[in-house]
């Protein structure tokens, strides 16, 4: 096989992995930015889109169905726990936070095991999706195209929304200085709820969207999770643009390791992390605190 | 205008208002001077909704505003410009100017807004960080004036400004007043105090001390900064 072909390849592949990364890293680092707080249940919430998706889709018929309901899901999820459990522990210290949002995690991973069983659960794609293309004489799978196409599309409605909306304003302005924001006549609690309802939503539609390649399966949130995790840390906490650098060298540490140097694959988003920490301790993007 | 009584209150483990009325009229600058840590910051944090625990009755033209979130506070007429000016550093000019408009401003569109303040038409695509110091609590005003307010708290808006951008900071002032707003002024810079001051109030250990006419204060100024203002 043509090297160059093979490399381009792995250059789609770390796209289409990164596109995936970007949906739950970006609700993360949202949260955290307007917050101040890890949510520990954001990886349960992709699972749970991943759940919801393959149900819609079994009840439908419809794959696109699927990628309706589960931000729909998850954006009611994240409403209503932000609502009833995280609004009342703002001003608390910061491990109440965790505890709960952990708390919540658990809950979701045990209902979802209560609602549709221990197995993995996947579901065909409609066949225009399930094909090949060829790239430079190789094939490749049409759905990761999509995928990348998919990520490409939420970093750019997101950066719109966070430049050109009201909300988006708030956002910026209540992650930098919450106290003024509320002194200026704006209800910062109705816009964490929301932007906590759509990071779920996000999460979610990232859950729905991985289901036909990784398929639905228990241990799907804790995966996800520790790679949203360390994107964020190496972007800068908090940071739009961070994310997104931090989801396109995690996918592509982790695919050409995978290909490349499979045996220390497992090590490559740690070095990574690390490497990155050390230079820079508050991320790439990150503000000092 | 406004109108504060018995207000007590302060922090988790500290009381520091020990009973504090006033009153700030409407077309008027109130003035409330006093030595470092008899209460003025954290009287302001009061009226705004901003201190852990407080009691006693906040009333905006006769309507109660004790029970309300910051946010709602805002919205039924304060506009804060508190200590330490607090922008958002990564907000343009004109963003940070957005944040507190909910819709155009009726009382200070654009082109009014600078004529007032002209350093600022020049940086509206800055962020905020990069202003000057002065500059930065221009914009401070500017960004609580746009919310139309119809009292203006402004916590020590001459901290760290150069004596010609403090005499822009009068002329200012002393406009909205005349414009009908209800001005009160925390300030520890006299000379301020009294070019726009209409009525100056000093504070001391938590409560107000003196409250009379700035003449009056004029007249009785040696005496007045010997017991309550020098160190």
């Amino acid at each position: 096989m043509d090297p160059l072909a093979l490399f381009t390849l792995q250059v789609l592949n770390a796209l289409s992995l990164s596109a995936l990364l970007f949906f739950i890293a970006l609700g993360l680092t949202l949260i955290f930015g307007i917050m101040r707080v890890v949510n520990f249940a954001h990886g349960a919430v992709f699972m749970l889109g991943a759940y919801c998706g393959v149900a819609a889709q079994t009840a439908t018929g419809s794959f696109a169905a699927s990628l309706l309901a589960a931000p729909l899901a998850g954006a009611a999820l994240g409403l209503a726990f932000e609502r009833s459990a995280l609004s009342r522990l703002y001003a608390r210290e910061h491990s109440a936070f965790l505890l709960v949002t952990f708390g919540l995690a658990l809950a979701l991973t045990e209902a979802i095991r209560l609602i549709w069983g221990a197995d993995a659960r996947q579901t065909e794609l409609p066949a225009v999706l399930a094909g090949i293309v060829f790239v430079m004489d190789e094939p490749f799978p049409v759905y990761r195209l999509l995928l990348i196409g998919a990520g490409g599309l939420c970093w750019l409605l997101c950066w719109l929304g966070l430049q050109r909306t009201r909300l988006g304003l708030l956002l910026r302005a209540a992650s930098q200085n919450p106290t003024m924001t509320a002194a200026l006549g704006n209800d910062v609690g109705r816009v964490r709820a929301m932007v906590f309802a759509l990071a779920c939503a996000l999460a979610a539609l990232g859950g729905a969207l991985a289901a036909p390649l990784l398929s639905a399966s228990l241990g799907l949130g804790s995966n996800v999770i520790i790679d949203a995790f360390v994107i964020v840390m190496i972007g800068g906490m908090g940071s739009f643009i961070g994310t997104v650098a931090g989801s396109l060298l995690v996918g592509f540490a982790q695919t050409f390791g995978n290909f490349y140097v499979p045996e220390l694959a497992l090590g490559m988003t740690y070095a990574l992390m690390i490497t990155v920490l050390v230079l820079r301790p508050g991320g790439l993007f990150g503000r000092p605190e | 205008m406004l109108s504060l009584s018995e207000i007590t209150g302060g922090y988790a483990k500290a009381q520091v208002l020990e009973g504090v009325s006033l009153d700030a009229a409407a077309g008027a600058v109130t003035a409330l001077i006093g030595r470092n840590g008899v209460g003025k910051t954290t009287l302001m944090r009061g009226v705004m909704g901003l201190l852990p625990r407080m009691q006693g009755r906040i009333s905006l033209d006769g309507a109660a505003l004790g029970g309300l979130p910051t946010h709602a506070r805002a919205r039924a007429g304060l506009g804060y410009v508190p200590e330490g000016r607090q922008i958002f550093p990564e907000l343009t000019v004109m963003e940070n100017l957005a944040v507190g408009q909910r819709q155009p401003s009726r009382l200070w569109p654009e082109a009014r807004l600078f004529a007032l303040l002209p350093n600022l038409r020049d940086r509206r695509a800055n962020a905020g960080r990069a202003l000057s110091g002065g500059e930065q609590q221009m914009l401070a005003i500017a960004r609580a004036l746009v919310t139309d307010p119809r009292v203006l708290l402004l916590d020590e808006p001459s901290q760290g400004l150069a004596p010609m951008v403090v005499q822009e900071l009068a002329r200012v002032l002393r406009q909205l007043a005349d414009e009908g707003v209800a001005v009160l002024l925390v300030e520890q810079n006299l000379r301020l105090t009294e070019a726009v001051a209409d009525r100056i109030l000093i504070m001391a250990r938590g409560r107000i001390v003196h409250d009379d006419t700035a003449p009056a204060f004029r007249a009785a100024e040696d005496e007045l900064r010997h017991r309550w203002l020098s160190m």
